[in-house]
């Protein structure tokens, strides 16, 4: 049986994430709690609205209204990154090798591994970054586009065109696939080596409400999303992606939605998090669910797993956070 | 076509859009919501930190980001900046008691009042409270004659504060304020120097809110007092339904005729029928804002239906319409019905034959 440990930070908890072996919540009021026996924080902002896993290096990178970017380590130490002055930093992702991307209105920020700060100029707002795997090539999700850059060489973008908002933005772990969340409950995919420009859309649709958490599988041939009563899960692993394919339901329920999913880093199963505070595990290959922690007092904002898997965070708007040991 | 249904149950936090150009008195307003001593903290959005002298962690700036909601239609837009911010705000509720959003002059108010209706996580947790509209009584004319968005912003408004009353001429105030009749015919206007118009005319209107709305309304196309212009001499929060009397020395009235300093192209329909067929009502009122939702900038009424003992209101944003019933209708009221649409190249002659054909059969 699972067994949990509760953590109350008393205030909406913006990210859970493993720090190495620390879980860490970072709280809208600009604090970073650390479940690790001492109960300490760090102050990391007045005001934290983004955050973002730098797992190579064991650090949270997070983002404020403060106008900073800060990376928060395992024992707590803040190093501030970059500060741009009196303006919302909404967007933030840890890229590969220490870089960090973030966006402010319609200027993208990249800080590359060395330390310079490249200043990208998009004609509408970003409202998503994510860097490949590969390469510090970047994705900005801007209003009827997904623009990609290469970060250090700088160079004309690939713009990748649909009519519409995107919100959000996620590369496949091989890097074959970029992956939009749009204001209209919709995905919209690129399959990025297609051959000629018809056969490279995936309109993914037919969700009640937005997509707010993707989660790509361990081997990247499934990606988790949230914004219905199930986790959708749509297959990759074909050459064309999801395309005529229909996606696995997993954990549906008829009185709360999905709201944050996260994938094992190992095996194909999903944590599936809902409007009500449960969560659940459904393994993809046959659908059997485990529930790994009862309704709480608010929905679920984010979830985490540790490395090896054995265990998984989870934040919610309420604050009533904590940690379950799938083992027990 | 989205309802504008409110959620039962929840509490929300109401949200004022604060419209004008520079030099309307915006900012001298926006400074007393934030300065004065009223008990209520604010968190307001700007669109330059600048323009507000005030120093406090509840400003939030913000690029207006206009977003086409169902792909091609142009009237169906929303706000995605303020998608973002409003949603980062309420992270931390407890900072705040309200949320006032300030357009630039050259602001579509549409798509800021749509964001509070069409978007499923920005309407959970606030709602529109009013569009309020800071007019330079002064600078109206020339306005009017060069700018669709100052006629847009009128139109739209549930409260329009005609400030700077002390720089114009008793007859020239009287014209501009049959201008803005003329557009606006349900809006509340007040007349003010230097933005002294008292915050509670405002704030927390309740402009949207079905049971409030119209109801501390006593003029709403009132056949009596067409051109009525609220002024520091009468207060309206106490219900006069008839025999106001209003000293406020107009040279002369237009009786909601066209404007001099006014070449409308909103314009303003108002309609009045008796009680009417719901079996009609509705299929009429959904055809009309689904194929002229694009030219309807507001639309408010007040319907009697045939063996209802309830009032029941509608309001409406271009293709967004939501109706609900308020209240018993008072013995002393009259049973008719009241509706007024607010747009561009509206045909008013196939509008009121439709609407009266809803009515119930005697
Ligand atoms: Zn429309
Ligand atoms: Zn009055």
């Amino acid at each position: 049986m699972p067994s949990v440990a509760p953590f109350d930070i008393d205030d909406y908890c913006v990210a859970a994430a493993f720090l190495g072996d620390t879980p860490v919540f970072a709280a809208a009021g600009g604090l970073v709690h650390r479940l690790d026996g001492t109960g300490k924080a760090s102050e990391a902002h007045d005001g934290l609205l983004c955050a973002s896993l730098d797992a190579d290096n064991a650090r949270l990178i997070c983002s404020g209204e403060d106008g900073r970017v800060t990376a928060i380590a395992a024992d707590g130490t803040v190093e501030e990154l970059a500060s741009i002055g009196r303006k919302w930093i909404a967007q933030v992702a840890a890229g590969p090798r220490g870089a960090i991307g973030f966006a402010v209105g319609r200027t993208a920020y990249v800080r590359l591994p060395d330390g310079t700060l490249k200043e990208i100029a998009e004609e509408r707002t970003v409202e998503g970054i994510a860097f490949a795997p590969k390469g510090l090539r970047v994705a900005l999700a801007r209003y009827n586009a997904v623009a990609l850059h290469f970060a250090a060489a700088g160079g004309k973008p690939v713009e990748l065109e649909w009519k519409g908002a995107h919100t959000g933005v996620t590369f496949s772990p091989d890097g074959r696939f970029v992956v939009s969340a749009m204001q209209e409950n919709a995905l919209h995919g690129w399959k990025l080596d297609a051959k000629g420009s018809d056969n490279r859309h995936m309109r993914m649709t037919g969700y009640p409400a937005k997509v707010k958490s993707l989660s790509w599988s361990a081997k990247g041939k499934w990606l988790a999303s949230s914004g219905a009563p199930a986790a959708v899960v749509w297959p990759f692993s074909g050459k064309d992606g999801p395309m005529g394919k229909a996606p696995l339901e997993l954990g549906t329920r008829g009185d709360a939605q999905v709201v944050a999913v996260a994938c094992h880093p190992a095996e194909d199963v999903v944590a599936i998090g809902y409007s009500d505070g449960m969560v659940l595990a459904a393994r993809l290959a046959d659908k059997k669910e485990v529930l790994l922690r009862r309704p709480g007092k608010g929905p679920i904002t984010s979830l985490a797993w540790s490395a090896d898997g054995k265990r998984l965070a989870y934040g919610s708007e309420a604050g009533d956070c904590g940690v379950v040991d799938i083992a027990g | 076509m989205n309802d504008l249904v409110a959620e039962a149950g929840v509490k929300t936090l109401p949200v004022t859009v604060l419209t004008g150009y520079l030099g309307s008195g915006k900012t001298t307003l926006l400074n007393r919501i934030l300065s004065e001593n009223h008990g209520k903290r604010y968190a307001v959005i700007v669109n330059e930190f600048g323009e507000v002298g005030i120093d406090n962690d509840l400003i939030v700036e913000s690029d207006e980001e206009i977003y086409e909601m169902n792909n091609g239609c142009v009237c169906c837009t929303v706000r995605g900046d303020l998608v973002r911010v409003v949603e980062g705000l309420m992270r931390r509720p407890g900072r705040f008691d309200a949320i006032v959003v300030e357009t630039t002059g050259l602001a579509d108010p549409a798509p800021v009042a749509q964001t509070f209706f069409m978007d499923d996580d920005v309407r959970a947790k606030t709602h529109l409270d009013a569009v309020v509209a800071l007019v330079d009584a002064k600078h109206l004319p020339l306005r009017l004659k060069d700018s669709r968005e100052a006629e847009d912003q009128i139109a739209f408004a549930d409260v329009v504060v005609l400030n700077k009353t002390d720089l114009v001429t008793p007859e020239e105030l009287a014209d501009v304020e049959a201008a803005v009749r003329a557009i606006n015919p349900s809006a509340r206007i007040h007349r003010t120097e230097r933005a002294g118009v008292p915050l509670e005319e405002v704030l927390d209107r309740g402009a949207f809110d079905l049971s409030r709305a119209l109801e501390n309304d006593p003029h709403f196309l009132d056949a009596e007092d067409p051109d009525h212009v609220c002024g520091p001499d009468c207060d309206h929060d106490h219900h006069h339904d008839h025999g106001h009397d209003h000293a406020h020395g107009d040279a002369h009235h237009h009786h909601g005729a066209v404007s001099p300093i006014h070449d409308a192209t909103v314009t303003s329909i108002s309609l009045r029928g008796g009680t009417m067929d719901p079996k009609r009502f509705f299929p009429w009122i959904q055809k009309v804002t689904q194929t002229d939702g694009p030219n309807i900038l507001r639309l408010k009424g007040i319907i009697a239906f045939a063996d209802d003992d309830d009032r029941y209101v509608v309001q409406g944003i271009h293709m967004l319409i939501e109706g609900d019933h308020q209240r018993k209708w008072k013995e002393d009221e009259k049973r008719e019905s009241r509706i007024v649409f607010i747009g561009r190249e509206l045909d008013r002659e196939k509008l009121e034959r439709s609407f009266m054909a809803c009515q119930a059969q005697a």
